[in-house]
């Protein structure tokens, strides 16, 4: 793989900057392989574009990196994540604590059935948070742009709101607790193009204290956020529908000038 | 022929006597019937007590211990207090254990064979004849103790409880969206945290409407406390002593008690309690329905 080599390759001052390093063997959902052979960097500070047609793996990908897939019965993983030193898939990990670093915003906006406020304590109280949890609410509320939208109902059901309301509480929720890295699996899937503009000013706003990994179906969005971008296809040579990543680099240069072959038909549309 | 040719022929004009707005409109009007037929029992049992009993529904009648053959006036005081009490001792062991097997059905080994067994004895145990649950009462708790009492009738009304308390719940907790359980296992909880902080709130509104239906059906219910409160002519606290472990007297049971005598005064009074008994169930079906409602 020209990929892997070429990231492996990479200067030691770079990986320096790796806040993850995901090397993704085989990835299983019962007998069906669904990932395989990927090697995937992840930059500190940075959005991590992914990006590749339906059924590449790039969401099993993304679910693998906070250990969200041990919910689905059958899922088997071979390979390293490293993450501060430690394998995250190595022996005596909790996946529960792995979540409270490695936080998570999904394609549908899923607030709990309780207050703005609630939805955004949630993960604080979890955690026993000690200090002021007004001002923790309000900030995490501010950064994720909707402070002024609901500072006057708080008391409000998330599900009141509107899509893109209820997604950037959900980005509230999920940063409220400051973890490490943020993973977002096609946050605006769901939304307007309005509340997808929205969002995407947001990811720009929150990588300056937060690293991101995003996947996308919209290969607009991730030349709008994504520094780095990842594409990722589909290995049907088996038999099987198996996803591995083609090609990782600068979002600039995947888009401009991809070294393979596949990248290069499919940023310019020919497939998908 | 295009469509441009037949326009001029085409009459979209209403045509209430065409044979096909004929037959809609009778089944329209056939629909409305059968609505308000099904609605007539409960209103013409409704006015019978209220035309029967309504004259005795009293003060005295809903504070005073029953009166004895021949005695005027009296009421149903101690039975509308030892209702009260075996229906709460019955809902508080159902309830707890119709929620907890509720969470295990949907949640933690729904599709585990204990659960099939399980749901399969549930929904068998929702036709159990209620006579029945009152001899297993009896066994259990009456032949124990060696004394009628409030608690053994309130373990015939929970096994009459339990289904109706575990297959709503179930329902409840299954309705509860996948993606809000992702997003508490994605924000670090455990599973635990997932089922008592996301999963039960969010299916509150569902579990209580099945645990009120459930209390409403055990309210009413005559032949398990036959066997197992009896009936008491006392108050459960009397002279400065709760006589809990002692035969304790009911509405449903004093209705079936005094309907049979050949008394005047206790007629009345047992149509009086059927009608207190009836707006009790009422009262806790509407506030099923309102605590039913799902929050926003």
């Amino acid at each position: 793989m020209a990929s892997v080599a070429a990231v492996a390759e990479r200067p030691a001052e770079a990986r320096s900057n790796w806040v993850m390093d995901c090397k993704l063997d085989k990835i299983y959902y019962g007998q069906f392989e669904a990932v395989r052979d990927s090697h995937v960097p992840i930059e500190k500070g940075r959005i991590t574009g992914f990006i590749g047609p339906s059924g590449c793996g790039k969401s099993t990908v993304l679910r693998s990196l906070n250990r969200m897939n041990d919910l689905v019965t059958g899922f088997r993983f071979e390979g390293h994540v490293q993450f501060q030193g430690q394998d995250l898939y190595g022996k005596g990990v909790d996946p529960v604590i792995v979540r409270r670093y490695i936080g998570m915003v999904f394609q549908q906006p899923n607030p709990f059935s309780m207050s703005i406020y609630d939805n955004v304590a949630f993960g604080l109280r979890l955690n026993r948070f000690k200090g002021d949890l007004d001002a923790r609410v309000q900030h995490a509320l501010e950064r994720a742009a909707l402070w002024d939208e609901v500072k006057d109902k708080l008391k409000a059901g998330g599900l009141s709101l509107s899509g893109g309301q209820q997604q950037r509480l959900c980005i509230a929720r999920a940063i409220a607790t400051e973890p490490t890295v943020l993973l977002m699996d096609e946050p605006c899937s769901a939304l307007d193009p309005i509340a997808t503009r929205r969002v995407e000013e947001l990811m720009l706003e929150l990588k300056r204290d937060y690293t991101i990994v995003l996947v996308t179906h919209n290969m607009q969005q991730a030349t709008r956020v994504a520094d780095t971008t990842a594409f990722f296809s589909v290995d049907i040579s088996k038999g099987t529908r198996t996803g591995y990543l083609v090609e990782m680099g600068p979002t600039q240069q995947i888009f401009e000038s991809p070294v393979e072959k596949l990248t290069r038909e499919y940023v310019r549309g020919e497939f998908s | 022929m295009n469509a441009a040719d037949v326009s001029a022929s085409v009459d979209l004009r209403r045509a209430p006597l065409e044979r096909r707005a004929l037959r809609s409109a009778m089944l329209t009007g056939g629909a409305w019937l059968v609505a308000v037929i099904a609605a007539v029992p409960l209103l013409s049992v409704l006015y019978m007590l209220v035309s029967h009993g309504g004259a005795r529904l009293n003060v005295e009648a809903l504070t005073t211990l029953p009166p004895a053959g021949f005695e005027m006036g009296g009421g149903f005081g101690n039975a509308l207090v030892g209702t009260l009490v075996v229906v709460a001792i019955g809902a508080a062991i159902a309830v707890p254990v119709g929620i907890a097997a509720a969470v295990f059905l949907a949640e933690l080994g729904s599709t585990s064979s204990l659960a099939n067994v399980a749901r399969f004895a549930t929904k068998t145990l929702t036709g159990l004849p209620s006579i029945l649950a009152g001899v297993f009462a009896y066994a259990l708790v009456v032949l124990v103790t060696g004394t009628y009492s409030a608690p053994a009738g309130g373990v015939a009304l929970s096994l009459l409880m339990v289904p109706t308390v575990i297959l709503t719940a179930e329902e409840a907790l299954k309705m509860v969206p996948k993606i809000m359980k992702d997003a508490a296992y994605g924000m670090g909880c455990t599973r635990t945290q997932v089922i008592a902080r996301v999963l039960l709130p969010t299916a509150l509104p569902g579990i209580l409407t099945g645990v009120m239906l459930a209390v409403a059906r055990a309210a009413g219910e005559t032949a398990p406390l036959l066997f197992t409160a009896l009936f008491s002519n006392y108050w459960l606290y009397q002279d400065g002593h709760l006589g809990l472990m002692q035969p304790t007297a009911s509405l449903a049971v004093l209705i079936y008690n005094f309907s049979g005598m050949p008394f005047d005064n206790q007629i009345e009074l047992a149509w009086a309690a059927s009608l207190v008994l009836v707006l009790i169930v009422l009262v806790i079906n509407v506030a099923s329905r309102l605590l039913g409602k799902p929050k926003i």
